[in-house]
């Protein structure tokens, strides 16, 4: 049998190097010290980076394609997969795009409890690349730390959702269910839990002298070269540059929020982190907003063309056991049209483009990844920099597989 | 929305001043392919949007001019967003390049080239970014078959 298999890649590089000094050295796609699959394809001098070209794709599945074949509300489980760090954000802004195409005004409670979980969502986020980050620097301490807490976020999100990771729990015109009893008391505890390790953290790394020189000065990128490069979310904010969909246009709830936009200076490695790490304190102080604000009452629209009627019912009256049937069976009918919309994701911005032309599935779906646009720019961030930056740069840019390769 | 601004922009820009439709609240400005790079030239320079977020394409097979590709263009100034449309047809989908005005462009077509096979002329690296080499065919026509696989590894007889 012939086992040769065919280079899935083709490199801008010629295998060998015209000067002596000089070597090619291929990294990933599964190296162990990047988190992610991609493959980076360096030329070096010694341990400096000449060049590099970074290659996505690995995980590619087909995500748009699958989407054309199913009802509206069946993508919902695939956009959770997209950053699978944040699967929350993705339902919500899934969904958003879609009621824009069906013009469905969201409940009161529905738009303060998709604030609130969003922002839980960006926290989780925010601590699995600070935590995979550190840990490439050999901070395995701050590591645990961060890695305990975000598992006492996942677990109380499967309290609410059953699911620790993919929730599936967005519904167009509303979400999955309501908050169990108790929820929020437990939210308020692990607020608490999360203000101790963060506070650890800090005093772990922001003064450390190794943490400092491993990250100051790395992997910089001027706020230019961030716009011209389609940069947005921390990428683009560690530049100094205040952009935030959150506050510039604001959607859901923000505009009745109080919190602040972190930037940074330098646009290096750092300013990466610590921009993060300040989003999560703003995240916490939202949340706490968004508790004292929600409001009684439904979280469902109400709207038979997209909003599946209540269980009892189907099983009671023929009109609602013909509402699911065909909500089920044919998938809302959207209006034919075509709609982007976007929301601030924890990475950047992740936009849907949808095309419908009014049948119960998709024309076309597609998903603004900031990941995929950030890979576009990472060979500049990796350049100039030594062979050892190359992870804790790329972790930096929090690529995330599920939502880069689609 | 700043109406002023939409106002220059369809003085500026369309033909005869005509309507600027605003779908869901992002205005859509429909060209002809020829026009592609100047508009966004125009549009980046003189009104702001500097920075170019998405670039992909919609699938219309038995129509004329087969594919449209749809660029979302972001004015980090003014906050507004802005939707180019053009159509290529199926014997030739060539449209320019947007490489020249912005960076992003490069990665971002890669990944509608791969789907779609349009050529972006002046793009100089069209290598498959989501796809691996020796893919054949456009996965996101709807010619293409769901089911198609195309492994590079072979499965392992049972």
């Amino acid at each position: 049998m012939d086992m040769k298999i065919p280079n899935p890649v083709r490199s801008a590089f010629a295998p060998t190097p015209a000067d002596d000094d000089r070597v090619i050295v291929n990294i990933g796609p599964s190296h162990p010290a990047t988190h992610g699959t991609v493959q980076i394809i360096t030329e070096l001098d010694g341990e400096k980076v000449l060049r590099a070209d970074v290659h996505c794709g690995y995980l590619h599945r087909g995500f748009e394609k699958e989407c054309e074949s199913h009802t509206w509300h069946n993508l919902i489980p695939y956009v959770d997969r997209l950053n699978y760090c944040s699967g929350l954000i993705n339902d919500f802004a899934y969904c958003q795009a879609v009621e824009a195409l069906m013009q469905v005004q969201i409940t009161p409670r529905c738009r303060m409890l998709r604030t609130l979980l969003g922002e839980y969502s960006r926290i989780a986020d925010h601590i699995t690349c600070v935590a995979a980050a550190l840990m490439e620097l050999g901070a395995m301490t701050a590591f645990l730390y961060l890695m305990t807490l975000r598992d006492y976020i996942y677990e109380h999100l499967a309290d609410l959702t059953g699911a620790r990771v993919t929730y599936s729990y967005g519904r167009i015109g509303g979400l999955a269910r309501d908050l169990p009893n108790g929820w929020l008391k437990r939210l308020e505890q692990v607020l608490v839990e999360y203000e101790t390790y963060i506070g650890r953290i800090h005093g772990l790394m922001d003064h450390n002298r190794i943490f400092i020189d491993r990250m100051r000065r790395v992997g910089m990128l001027s706020q230019a070269q961030a716009i011209a490069y389609g940069c947005t979310g921390p990428m683009l904010r560690s530049t100094g540059l205040a952009r935030d969909l959150r506050r510039d246009t604001p959607y859901l709830a923000y505009a009745d929020l109080d919190f602040e936009v972190p930037v940074g200076i330098l646009g290096d490695n750092y300013d990466r982190y610590f921009v993060r790490m300040r989003e999560m304190d703003e995240s916490v102080h939202m949340i706490r907003q968004c508790v004292d604000l929600l409001p009684a009452g439904p979280i469902n629209a109400d709207d038979p063309r997209c909003v599946l009627p209540d269980k009892k019912l189907v099983y009671r009256e023929i009109e609602s056991l013909i509402t699911h049937f065909k909500l089920i069976i044919d998938g809302p009918r959207v209006p034919a049209g075509e709609v982007y919309s976007a929301q601030e994701g924890a990475n950047g911005e992740l936009g849907f483009y949808l095309v419908s032309t009014g049948e119960g599935q998709p024309y076309r779906v597609h998903c603004r990844a900031p990941s995929f646009v950030h890979m576009g720019v990472a060979h500049l961030m990796l350049q100039g920099g030594q062979l050892a930056d190359v992870v804790p740069t790329f972790g930096s840019i929090n690529m995330i597989g599920g939502e880069c390769d689609r | 929305m700043d109406a002023n601004l939409l106002e220059r922009i369809r003085h500026r820009l369309t033909p005869a001043a005509a309507e600027l439709p605003v779908a869901h609240g992002i205005p859509v400005l429909a060209l002809g392919a020829s026009q592609w790079l100047d508009t966004a030239r125009t549009l980046r320079d003189e009104f702001g949007f500097d920075m170019l977020l998405d670039v992909t394409a919609v699938d219309w097979p038995g129509q004329p001019l087969r594919f449209e590709v749809v660029a979302h263009l972001y004015s980090t100034s003014d906050l507004l967003r802005l939707r180019l449309k053009s159509r290529v047809s199926e014997s030739a989908p060539v449209i320019a390049s947007l490489v020249p005005l912005y960076a992003s462009a490069a990665f971002i077509e890669r990944e509608c080239h791969d789907m779609f096979g349009i050529s972006f002329a002046g793009n100089a690296d069209l290598r498959p970014i989501l796809l691996y080499e020796g893919f054949v065919g456009h996965p996101l026509r709807k010619d293409y078959p769901k089911r198609r696989e195309q492994p590079l590894v072979r499965y392992r007889q049972a």
